[in-house]
């Protein structure tokens, strides 16, 4: 080679950087570089592209899906359908709606996709009624993955991948069914799954704990890991974080997009004779958990874990059963890709 | 790298949906920010220059620290390149700094290779990033990304106009790298001319056609203060390291017997100027950009050069993994092919060892039997000498015999004459 380029020495100088503020006035201090400035250009830059979100929903027919999607980002993401006739209602088989809404919250604009999955768990048998959901989620990675291969690309990839599937539990206060067992063992391997029992306003606390318990040791004993993953902490910290919630999961809910006044104030909430079950309250449901985890402090987090673990499983497999030399076309001799590949 | 993103005008079939109360995705910034932050930044600074220009110097007065350098020589037969990585906290940020540069730069009495180390070393960090995007099982988060987001072109303060070693080298490069001009030693130019070398600078590049790096005018934040910046460019920059008192503060500064230059003071020089493009307001968007244009660019005429299409002639969509395909059975075939042909090199040439050898083989038998048969006539030459000398030495032995007897009869005899004299002689 001409030329050498000598190999890197780690330094690890600290910069001054104490911005701190001196009396009478805005200071420039002498060590100060600027280097922090980039988290406000990051910022600033994300607030321009804007988000994307998809979120897929997967339940029977009647568990309060299209409600709980409206409660969760407080707008008719969700049309229900008004149908005429209970055979029109009801399709033959599972079916994939996927809409997309435009929101927008304190400047930063985020393009909610909600795909819905009507028939699910609705025919006599429901035999293999997960393989159109795993398709769907496998065309999204599909799909991604051809405009990534592609030579002149697309400057930003649209990203349709399903980040995360909200599993809805019918609230038998028994145990997992073998259509909950098998959807989830099958599906927590390619996406994120977050389990949620759904209209709980039908157990009382004793039953709802015991239901939970049983639900995760069920989880357990299958082998299924769903969001947030175990294997996926990446510091103590993580960890700690992620036991207090997994130690809550499955999230018993009760969707409303309804107000009504209670003690003086409207919240959102189911009226019946007995009383008012107040959504956003931690004491009669766990609605406020599951919106934290989902949207205030997990989002990107998941979003992360699509991309770079799902994402990437699919994209193995896919490359390795076209037994392309991908590597190998660009040069690299045959010993050097074999230690890549699987 | 950047996260998941949207089109800028709303897709059709997408609505706009406006919220009954607070959801809470506001905080979708703050999560990726805190992201960044855990996982660290990385910048590559690109430094070109002629020998003692002061590259090391202004890096180390822009990030305020002593990277260690050392003082290059003149005589370097070719330009290498020296890079060098540091980590660098402020606050809470964690950057990983990678300063390259050049040495000996302009040294040489024939510059027309100059530029050619450069380009390599660009082109093999865009190499090596697509390597690690092509490969099947890659870790692109945790990859420490080492192209190069900024190059800073030191121009000498000469006062009259760029060389053609700066426009060759910047028109080779402006298509890889973000190229943001400096007027190095700046001091040394007076205001008036630093105003007419700043034009004069600017429209040879722009009538030479070298796109140098402009300030991003899209986000009306900064948009403003970029425009400005422009019309500043290129930078003209002094860098001091050593602290000089000026009233009653200590301040970066050079001091000469007629004065000191301050380096942060926007009178004396643009250093500020460039601290705050090129760090505070725009380090993002050049990693951007390098990421989105410069590289997108290589990956494209680098597969294309290997012959791969995204359309083929019939202009429907071939997709990368057919090309591969094809590709691969070009190449096994062609692999097969040079094997047999090894095969029947390797096949020719134990024949012709053989042959060789057998030949050298009969010469060693011919000379064997050479030597036997020359060996043999000696030993019948020796034997014929020694039967000869065998001869003469029995007909010696005879002769002596003979004559041992005739001296011992002619004693005798004698010894019989004497007697008989001696006894004649008494009588």
């Amino acid at each position: 080679m001409s030329e050498a380029v000598v190999p890197d020495a780690m330094v690890s100088p600290a910069v001054g950087g104490l911005y701190g503020e001196k009396a009478g006035g805005p200071m420039l201090d002498f060590s100060y570089v600027g280097i922090d400035a980039i988290l406000e250009q990051m910022r600033r830059k994300a607030m321009k592209q804007g988000f994307e979100l998809n979120i897929m929903v997967v339940g029977q027919s009647g568990l309060g899906k299209s409600t709980l999607m409206n409660t969760l980002f407080k707008s008719k993401v969700s049309r229900k359908s008004v149908l005429a006739t209970a055979q029109e209602k009801i399709p033959k088989t599972v079916e994939i709606k996927s809409i997309s809404h435009d929101i927008e919250e304190k400047g930063v604009r985020m393009k909610l996709t909600v795909i819905d999955t009507p028939g699910f768990g609705d025919q006599i048998n429901n035999e293999n009624c997960w393989q159109p959901i795993m398709k769907f989620i496998n065309d999204q990675y599909e799909a991604y993955l051809q405009e990534e291969i592609n030579i002149n690309r697309k400057k930003r990839i649209p990203d349709s991948r399903v980040h995360c599937c909200i599993y809805f539990i019918p609230p038998t206060g028994h145990c997992l069914r073998p259509l909950d067992v098998e959807f989830m063992r099958r599906l927590s391997k390619v996406v994120n799954i977050v389990p949620v029992i759904a209209k709980a306003d039908t157990l009382t606390l004793e039953e709802r704990d015991f239901f939970k318990k049983k639900i995760r040791e069920e989880l357990r004993a299958n082998g299924i890991d769903v969001y947030p993953q175990k294997e996926f902490d990446e510091d103590a910290e993580d960890r700690m974080i992620n036991e207090k919630i997994r130690e809550m999961i499955p999230f018993a809910v009760v969707g409303s997009d309804q107000e009504y006044q209670v003690n003086g104030r409207r919240l959102l909430g189911r009226k019946t004779k007995w009383g008012t079950i107040e959504v956003e309250n931690i004491a009669h449901c766990e609605f406020a958990y599951l919106r934290d985890l989902l949207i205030r402090t997990h989002m990107q987090n998941i979003k992360d874990i699509t991309s770079s673990i799902h994402y990437e499983m699919y994209r193995v497999r896919r490359l390795n059963e076209n037994n392309t030399m991908v590597a190998h076309a660009n040069g690299i001799p045959e010993h050097h890709l074999t230690a890549h590949e699987m | 790298m950047a996260s998941s993103d949207v089109a800028r005008q709303p897709d059709k079939g997408v609505r706009s949906l406006s919220l009954a109360g607070h959801v809470g995705f506001d905080s979708l910034p703050d999560q990726l920010v805190n992201k960044s932050i855990c996982q660290g930044f990385c910048f590559n600074i690109l430094c070109i220059g002629e020998t003692g220009i002061g590259k090391s110097t202004l890096m180390d007065t822009l990030f305020n620290t002593n990277f260690e350098n050392f003082e290059s020589s003149h005589f370097e037969p070719q330009v290498k390149l020296r890079a060098q990585t540091y980590d660098l906290q402020e606050t809470n940020v964690r950057l990983r700094l990678t300063v390259v540069n050049t040495v000996g730069f302009g040294d040489q009495m024939n510059k027309q290779e100059s530029y050619q180390p450069v380009v390599d070393y660009i082109d093999r960090q865009f190499e090596s990033y697509l390597q690690e995007e092509l490969k099947i099982k890659r870790s692109l988060h945790n990859y420490h990304d080492s192209r190069v987001h900024a190059c800073l072109y030191f121009i000498s303060p000469s006062g009259h106009s760029l060389k053609s070693l700066d426009l060759v080298t910047m028109k080779k490069l402006d298509s890889k790298v973000n190229i943001i001009p400096v007027i190095a030693k700046a001091d040394t130019i007076s205001k008036s001319e630093l105003h007419k070398f700043k034009i004069k600078i600017m429209s040879e590049l722009v009538s030479n056609g070298v796109q140098i790096y402009q300030f991003p005018l899209d986000d009306e934040t900064v948009a403003k203060v970029n425009t400005t910046m422009n019309g500043h460019l290129p930078f003209a920059v002094v860098g001091s390291t050593e602290e000089v008192a000026v009233g009653n503060k200590m301040v970066k500064a050079r001091q000469y017997p007629w004065g000191v230059v301050q380096v942060e003071n926007e009178n004396h020089c643009d250093f500020v100027k460039l601290r705050e493009m090129l760090i505070c307001v725009n380090m993002e968007d050049l990693r951007e950009q390098t990421h989105t244009r410069h590289y997108e660019l290589y990956r494209r005429c680098k597969l294309e050069e290997l012959g791969f299409k995204d359309t083929d002639s019939e202009c429907k969509p071939v997709s990368l993994q057919q090309t591969y395909e094809a590709k691969r059975q070009e190449f096994l075939v062609e692999l097969q092919k040079r094997e047999d042909e090894m095969r029947q090199m390797f096949v020719q040439r134990v024949k012709d060892k053989e042959a060789e050898l057998k030949e050298a083989e009969r010469e060693l038998q011919s000379r064997f039997e050479q030597l036997k048969r020359l060996h043999a006539e000696e030993k019948a030459a020796l034997e014929e000498k020694k039967r000869l000398l065998d001869d003469d030495l029995s007909s010696f032995g005879k002769r002596k015999a003979a004559a041992q007897l005739l001296q011992a009869q002619s004693l005798t005899a004698n010894g019989k004459k004497d007697k008989d004299r001696k006894n004649s002689g008494f009588m």
